[in-house]
């Protein structure tokens, strides 16, 4: 460990904690509201409202948020040291896009301790697109010394609809990151609290037990039949919402309808890592999800926050 | 004469649109200058990852004074003709206009005087106008504004004969400064000129010319692997991709465990390339286990800290690899292949396990005609798609059929059906390697005219731009494979075979489209059944347009090796071509028979015969296709052609039907005199209609007497 530490350049490696700490801190210094976690299961912190409907509309935003992602296909029982069906992203989305969006984010690697004048950092071309939401943007993956550490996106649409203004969206893969500034090669190895001897707690401490069983879970156990029926019931239930909250001019139920599209969104994930969806049918399940998506963004264009005019 | 000096410093421009982008920014702007009457002795172009960079060299000052004449109406023309004009020209009143005489009287004319504009302004005005609709093939807007760039643009230098030109680009206005590297140089400086400004960029540690880069970047690489005593994989891709990401490329090497080199060379190479853009060494013939990656800085600690960080990268790449690679082995190839069932090949064209059905009876068929063992053909048709459910395949595409042989030679297959595997897809691009041994010519032919002809039976063929299943480079695979090798084949019953193949799975929608080409009763609702279309099958077969479309590519690939395009079309238009190598041969003779005098000669009167008999068929609207009466014969002339064109015939016959080329030409090379003689002789057109009827019919002769050889009205000269 301590040979791995001076070979990544830093001192004493922050814990998995102290890097959401530190990227917390240095964003809610940059005038981003800390939000939490959405309490819902989905595959991305795109997901959150906070980004994808609050990247629509005339309104400025700034925020920062870690949210915990599921994807169920990348369960690895445990057995994989980078891949993990549950995972943690931080989220920073401003909108509009500022000039120095780039430097801010450079500061914020150099704020948990990676110096650009060590370390290759580099922007490689990596354009974005979410099917199930209609959304799209262009950007780069961040690359430190060969190694993705971030998604680094301007939105362009979303829910089918120009962004207007542009918001830029930062997604930092928290476990790649501590892995590379701790110098750890295994995931489940991380120090997550900092603490030494019997006061340490990995990250295996934690989630190896939860890999192991949402794993079997994902893959073998998940009732498809009871998944099928769930998926239909957030679509039907989206749909209501979306007919009743409607009075013309304006929304009522824009974001309780949008939870019904991240609910359908993260069935479908399920269902494909049960692997009962065939080719042709996953096209279709897009489909399905990307017209509640854009149905739910256009309830969310006729709300208060969406940027309606009362 | 001036200098113009551009710059649009931007966020990272994407590697594969640098190069491109700064070829179309000097192109777009040389034009418009031109357009505006600037002239200039030459425009060079750069590209960094963050800039674009143009510099025109030996521009005027100003554009020069343009005098210009619009002619206007006669004098005394109609009040509203006179308005029109002077509206036109700019004109307030007549005294402003000239009066001018010609044949048919007087008449005002406009002399408009064009002053010449500032280089300077002129450039002003036409940079926000590239900008804004400037071809980039993905762009963005950011922020509030509504420029549209790669990425956002952030400031623009301009600079004429070392003078700030201003103006705006969405409100970026112009200057004289730019930025070095992003980390080693980040504080603005301003320039003077194009030297100024390429040796400043140089201390701020950007080389500006992306050739320049791409030499430190190999010439690096290679300096490294020479202190071991290695040598480079050499990868121009790579390395101009690498340039594209870098200002200041640093090369530095790094290694891997060596018990990593018990995977495939293709498979370390192809992650560490894909993936980390990394160059790989060979000791010997035996890749090394060592890599060069290319840093974008000079870093502080000698790099120590970015060749750790990618080592750890690297390794972590190389040892997913080698987990597929044991994990594919321990299944093998042959468990794999029901497992085909699952993937699916094309929606209305069934599973990857009924495509290799399909493809194993065809290369059966076509092992025999390739000299190769039906067999293994047989066999390695059957393997050769299954490793597409490998771990190693999923993770790197780009290495199917590759695994597959390895894979292949581990469950110890006869190795020319590992080789058949591997080859199989071959060639890819234009560069790749063409299948040269038998059996994997089999397989790779019957995998291609599988696909060539599924797609074709649902009407999926590529149109204009669209071509999402690469059919065209399949049927030019098709063309290499049997070229290269000198293969003797007719692919039209193959192409049938094929659809038989199809039609025995019954596929509905295969069926359907059989039934509509072939008019079966009530297509349109059901698709007809599986008996009446096999039955349809051979005649219905659209095999005219599918025939097109190799003809197509064939004449793209003979073009492309310098081939006059007519006289492939010229042997084209004989109909029943179906075999590629017949052809090429018929269009190498033909070509040189019209380049001797002879050739030459009955060319052109070949083809005055074609064109009277064009003419003179249209106006009667019939054709002339009995032989010529004897009898009507007037002229020594037309006798003596009648005679020959019959021996003639016979002789380019007998000597096509021994594939004889040469032999045909020369037969058919008799006729130039005859037929010259007949022209300055005979006067096709005469008066008594029979004779004249008579005639035509002796040109029809003529004409279908070279069709042995050509179309020779296809022929250009």
């Amino acid at each position: 460990m301590a040979k791995q530490a001076r070979d990544s350049g830093l001192k004493v490696p922050p814990s998995f904690q102290d890097l959401i700490l530190t990227l917390q801190r240095y964003w809610a210094e940059r005038a981003c509201v800390i939000l939490q976690p959405y309490d819902m299961e989905m595959g991305a912190a795109t997901f959150h409202p906070a980004t994808t409907l609050r990247a629509l509309g005339p309104k400025p935003w700034r925020a920062a948020y870690v949210q915990p992602s599921r994807r169920p296909k990348d369960g690895r029982y445990g057995e994989n040291p980078n891949r993990l069906q549950h995972y943690y992203q931080f989220q920073v989305i401003l909108k509009p896009s500022p000039p120095d969006i780039q430097d801010l984010y450079l500061d914020s690697l150099r704020a948990i301790g990676i110096d650009p004048l060590n370390h290759d950092i580099r922007f490689v071309e990596d354009d974005w697109e979410s099917p199930t939401l209609g959304a799209w943007g262009l950007g780069w993956e961040v690359w430190c010394d060969g190694m993705e550490v971030s998604q680094f996106t301007y939105f362009q649409q979303v829910g089918g609809f120009d962004c207007d203004p542009v918001a830029g969206e930062l997604t930092y893969g928290l476990e790649r990151l501590a892995m590379y500034v701790q110098g750890v090669d295994r995931v489940f190895d991380l120090n997550f609290n900092g603490g030494e001897g019997a006061d340490k707690v990995t990250y295996g401490d934690i989630f190896l037990q939860a890999e192991q069983e949402y794993s079997r879970y994902n893959f073998e156990y998940a009732d498809t039949k009871l998944l099928l029926d769930h998926f239909r019931d957030a679509e039907t239930e989206c749909q209501a919402l979306l007919a009743r909250g409607d009075s013309g001019e304006r929304h009522l139920m824009a974001l309780p309808a949008y939870d019904q599209v991240i609910k359908a969104s993260h069935l479908f994930n399920l269902l494909d890592a049960r692997g009962v969806i065939s080719v042709t049918e996953r096209q279709g399940f897009i489909l399905r999800v990307r017209d509640l998506a854009k149905a739910a963004c256009a309830a969310w264009l006729k709300t208060e926050a969406g940027g309606a005019h009362a | 004469m001036a200098e113009l000096l551009l710059e649009l410093f931007s966020e990272e421009i994407p590697a594969r649109m640098q190069t491109r982008a700064s070829g179309d920014l000097a192109r777009l702007l040389g034009d418009m200058l031109q357009e505006a009457g600037l002239s200039f002795d030459h425009v060079r172009s750069f590209a960094t990852p963050r800039r674009l960079t143009v510099v025109v060299e030996g521009l005027p000052a100003r554009s020069p004074d343009v005098s210009e004449e619009k002619k206007g109406p006669r004098v005394g023309a109609p009040d509203a003709a006179i308005q029109g004009f002077l509206k036109s020209a700019g004109l307030s009143s007549l005294d402003q206009a000239e009066i001018r005489a010609d044949k048919k009287g007087d008449f005002y004319v406009a002399v408009i005087e064009r002053p010449g504009r500032a280089t300077a302004e002129v450039v002003a005005a036409i940079v926000p106008a590239i900008v804004a609709a400037f071809p980039w093939p993905k762009s963005m807007r950011w922020g509030n504004g509504r420029l549209r760039w790669v990425r956002p643009l952030h400031s623009a230098l301009c600079l004429l004969d070392g003078k700030l030109v201003p103006f705006e680009i969405d409100g970026i206005g112009t200057g004289n400064q730019t930025r070095g590297h992003r980390f080693l140089a980040p504080e603005p400086f301003s320039v003077k000129s194009f030297a100024d400004y390429a040796e400043k960029l140089r201390k701020a540690h950007v080389i500006l010319d992306a050739e320049e880069r791409k030499k430190i970047i190999l010439d690096g690489a290679r300096a490294h692997a020479a202190r071991e005593g290695l040598t480079l994989v050499e990868d121009e891709g790579l390395a101009s991709e690498n340039a594209g990401l870098t200002e200041w490329p640093v090369p530095l090497m790094g290694s891997f465990d060596e018990s990593f080199l018990a995977v495939p060379p293709e498979v370390l190479a192809t992650a560490m390339k894909a993936h980390q853009k990394c160059f790989s060494l060979r000791r010997g013939k035996e890749l090394a286990n060592r890599f060069i990656m290319v840093a974008n800085l000079q870093a502080k600690d000698g790099g120590e800290a970015i060749i750790a960080g990618n080592e750890r990268v690297i390794a972590a790449r190389l040892s997913d690899a080698k987990f597929f690679f044991d994990q594919d082995r321990k299944v093998g190839l042959e468990a794999r292949v029901p497992t085909l069932k699952e993937i699916t090949f094309h929606e209305k064209l069934g599973s990857q396990y009924e495509r290799i059905q399909r493809v194993w009876r065809l290369a059966r068929e076509i092992a025999p005609l390739v000299g190769a063992d039906p067999d293994l053909a047989e066999r390695a048709a059957i393997l050769a798609k299954a490793d597409l459910t490998s771990g190693m395949v999923g993770e790197f595409p780009e290495l199917q059929g590759v695994m597959g042989g390895y894979y292949a030679l581990d469950q110890q297959e006869n190795p020319l059906v590992a080789n058949a595997i591997a080859a199989h897809y071959k060639p890819l691009g234009l560069s790749d390697q063409v299948p040269r041994e038998p059996v994997a010519i089999a397989v790779a032919l019957a995998d291609k005219l599988d696909m060539l002809v599924g797609f074709w039976a649902i009407d999926e063929k590529p149109t204009g731009s669209k071509d999402p299943y690469a059919l065209r480079r399949a049927a030019l695979g098709v063309i290499r494979i049997v070229l290269t090798n000198g293969i003797r084949i007719s692919l039209r019953p193959l192409f049938e075979r094929a659809l038989i193949e199809y039609l025995n799975q019954n596929h509905l929608e295969v069926r359907r489209q059989v039934g509509k080409w072939s008019n079966l009763k009530g297509w349109e609702n059901v698709a007809p059944s599986h008996k009446d279309v096999l039955r349809a099958s051979s005649s219905a077969y659209p095999v005219s347009t599918f025939g097109d479309f190799f003809a197509d590519r064939l004449k793209v690939h003979l073009r492309d090796q310098g081939a006059r395009h007519d006289l492939i079309d010229a042997v084209f238009s004989l109909g029943g071509q179906d075999d590629l190598l017949l052809v090429v041969r018929r269009v190498e003779a033909l070509g040189r028979f019209l380049e001797t005098e002879d050739g030459a000669n009955l060319l052109i009167g070949t083809k005055r015969a074609i064109n009277i008999l064009r003419i003179e068929e249209k106006k009667d609207g019939k054709s002339y296709d009995q032989p010529p009466d004897s009898n009507l014969f007037k002229v020594t002339e037309e006798k003596a052609l009648t005679h020959l064109v019959d021996q003639v015939k016979q002789a380019a016959a007998s000597a096509i039907g021994c594939e004889d080329f040469e032999a045909a030409m020369v037969a058919i090379a008799l006729l130039r005199a005859p037929v010259d003689a007949f022209f300055d002789h005979v006067t096709v057109n005469a008066e008594d209609p029979a004779l004249r009827a008579n005639r035509l019919r002796l040109l029809n002769r003529i004409r279908a007497t070279t069709l042995a050889v050509a179309d020779f009205s296809k022929i250009e000269g």
